[in-house]
């Protein structure tokens, strides 16, 4: 220690010694540690500020949860169904009328490369009704079909209660209802009598739904063999399901409608129901989008919520700025540390979001009995959004908080 | 003077504080609130810059910690022109070679006197129980050694900028800058405040202490007044002005 009495000569240049010292460094650790310094000391601003972000992202990440939870019941569906069953119905002719395959249809349809198996039904004009004394023209939307014995199991039906048609009850006035025909007719257990065609017939069977063949869940089943008796049933059929390889449906459907009706293939309606069932799900997924975008303007509003903040934040410490300045922080370590601040903020809005969004989407899967699917990359997305939002939010608050002059530490 | 006058050493000792007619304007037209200020600080040295309100001993203590540059004239700190560093070299000299104390405290709330001290190295890149190990000897320095758990709000006025003190030389700077250290404290805690300076001092450290209270600065070795931006007197006459 010494103290000097005198001036030294030849302090005008640049003094000999006069080395810069080492750098101003912030380490890594500290970063963190700072941007959380702003939101425990204010906490509940925080976390009403990153409320706002969590709410977008817990509606975005609910939204996609839901609708692919809703998907993955849909694909379990379709794989136990399965996607390669064809129905050809008989359409209308060029003159509108209505047009009906003919008796040998079936056979032809079996005799097509590729086909596994087929079955058909045929709409059999007469009403059904609960009783006798019913009013006649209280068909409640009914169709009476004449079914093949194999249908079931082309079309992967089910027996809720009861039994199916088999070789004996087929040619008596027994009768298998959909499950929304018996609801129509009110009839809960096999063994109860039904009107049809002005004869008593016995309730042998009621199907579940049959989720590839809609309409057999409002048509009353019965026998070709007693059709063919009572109804005068000439054998034609109106609808034809077939199944095949999965890999031959293609080829199958380009050959279906020419085999059933080679003069005249355009009258013939070929389709494939789960394709109906998957376009169902595609109208969902643009109520989806709807949704999706609801969620992301809800997350910019969150994110504006996260700047405001911020800018109030770095109005109210600009002391703390000038402080730290005078401890040798540099611009750039006050820009970092109020852009940690904000993308800490966000990033807490977001993971408070996803958890919300993915606890919404396990009750909703819960209640409608789906399997809860959650695809990885909605969380990464949501993440990815709540990083970006943080750091544009950020990053005007953080830039005016690098350009507070450091004499804001003595400045009172 | 506190220090004995030792033998002057083999090489010449190079001011760590040299303003060359320094101005500071503001606004427009310019107001000069520093109106060129020419003054030596050697190292050692313990120095009382003393003015009324008004007489820009804010603005010179901005300019000697570097926080602002001169609009004219030269400003050397620790031998370097303020004119030649960009932000990043004048946030570094901060950072390793000068230490603040303000009038304020400007202590964090909430955060225990050990925290508050460990904070004057954060920008040095030394890892947090290393600045926390050093921190406790800083406070042992500046006599709270029995304090280190004790958040700000529960430390009296004389404690807190003792806490300030020791978080301004926790990083041995050569070179410590206090604004109205006593400035909000009573009589008893300003003087010790001030004794605690001198120790400083007498540990190697230069002081300069920024005060309107001419009580307070008749008990420093040197003072330099300051009126309307210009030095009217240097008790000492070390770098007396022409």
């Amino acid at each position: 220690m010494s103290t000097v009495t005198a001036p030294p000569p030849g302090t005008t240049s640049r003094p000999p010694d006069g080395r810069l010292p080492a750098r101003s460094r912030l380490l890594g650790q500290d970063v963190v540690r700072l941007g959380t310094t702003g939101l425990r000391a204010r906490p509940t601003r925080a976390v009403l500020s990153a409320l706002g972000i969590a709410i977008g992202i817990a509606a975005m990440v609910a939204v996609v949860g839901i609708s692919s939870s809703s998907q993955a019941r849909l694909n379990d569906q379709l794989a136990q169904l399965g996607t390669n069953l064809l129905t050809a119905q008989a359409g209308t002719s060029i003159t509108g009328e209505q047009t009906a395959l003919p008796p040998d249809t079936l056979g032809k349809v079996r005799r097509v490369d590729g086909v596994e198996s087929a079955s058909s039904t045929a709409l059999v004009p007469e009403p059904v009704y609960r009783s006798s004394l019913s009013d006649p023209d209280a068909t409640g939307g009914i169709a009476t079909m004449a079914a093949d014995q194999n249908l079931l199991g082309v079309v992967s039906g089910q027996v809720g209660s009861g039994v199916w048609l088999n070789p004996a009850t087929e040619r008596f006035p027994a009768v298998v209802l959909g499950s929304v025909a018996a609801e129509r007719l009110g009839v809960t257990s096999p063994g109860t009598q039904v009107w049809l065609g002005g004869t008593h017939f016995t309730v042998v069977g009621i199907l579940d739904p049959v989720a590839l063949a809609p309409e057999l869940d409002s048509a009353a089943l019965i026998g070709a063999d007693v059709a063919t008796d009572l109804f005068d049933f000439d054998g034609s059929p109106t609808t034809i399901y077939e199944r095949s390889a999965d890999e031959a449906v293609e080829d199958v459907r380009v050959l279906l409608a020419p085999t059933i009706a080679p003069e005249a293939p355009g009258e013939v309606e070929v389709s494939r129901p789960s394709d109906a069932l998957a376009a169902r799900t595609a109208a969902n997924q643009a109520f989806t989008g709807l949704l999706l975008g609801l969620g992301s303007i809800a997350l910019l509003v969150g994110g504006i919520g996260v700047a405001n903040t911020m800018i109030i934040s770095v109005l109210e410490r600009r002391r703390e700025i000038g402080l730290r300045r005078s401890l040798g922080a540099t611009r750039r370590h006050i820009l970092v540390q109020f852009l940690a601040e904000a993308l800490l903020l966000s990033a807490l809005g977001g993971l408070f979001g996803s958890a919300f969004g993915a606890g919404a989407t396990a009750i909703m899967a819960g209640i409608n009995g789906w399997p809860f699917a959650l695809p990885p990359a909605a969380i990464v997305v949501a993440v990815t959004a709540t990083l970006v939002i943080g750091a544009v939010a950020g990053l005007y608050p953080a830039v005016r908080a690098a350009r507070t002059p450091p004499t804001a530490a003595l400045a009172s | 003077m506190t220090a004995t006058a030792a033998a002057l050493p083999a090489r010449p000792v190079n001011p760590l504080v040299a303003l060359d007619d320094v101005q500071r304007a503001y606004g427009e037209p310019p107001v000069l609130a520093c109106a060129g200020v020419s003054l030596r600080i050697m190292p050692g040295e313990l120095v009382a810059i003393v003015g009324p309100s008004g007489s820009g001993k804010s603005t010179l203590l901005n300019l000697i910690g570097t926080l602002d540059r001169p609009t004219a004239g030269v400003a050397r700190i620790d031998g370097l022109d303020v004119d030649d560093l960009d932000d990043r070299s004048l946030s570094a000299l901060r950072a390793y070679r000068i230490g603040f104390v303000f009038q304020q405290f400007h202590l964090a709330e909430g955060v225990t006197a050990l925290d508050n001290v460990a904070d004057g190295l954060l920008y040095t890149g030394v890892p947090r129980a290393e600045r926390r190990r050093r921190a406790a000897e800083a406070l042992e320095r500046v006599g709270l050694g029995r304090r280190l758990d004790h958040h700000s709000n529960q430390l009296s006025g004389g404690e807190r900028q003792r806490v300030a003190i020791a978080r301004a030389v926790v990083g041995d700077p050569p070179l410590l800058l206090a604004d109205e250290p006593t400035g909000n404290l009573d009589t008893a805690s300003g003087a010790a405040i001030v004794e605690l300076l001198h120790e400083l001092n007498a540990q190697g450290t230069t002081v300069v202490v920024i005060t309107h209270d001419a009580e307070l600065a008749g008990r420093l070795p040197r003072r330099i007044a300051l009126r309307d931006g210009r030095v009217v007197s240097d008790s000492t006459g070390i770098g007396e002005p022409r």
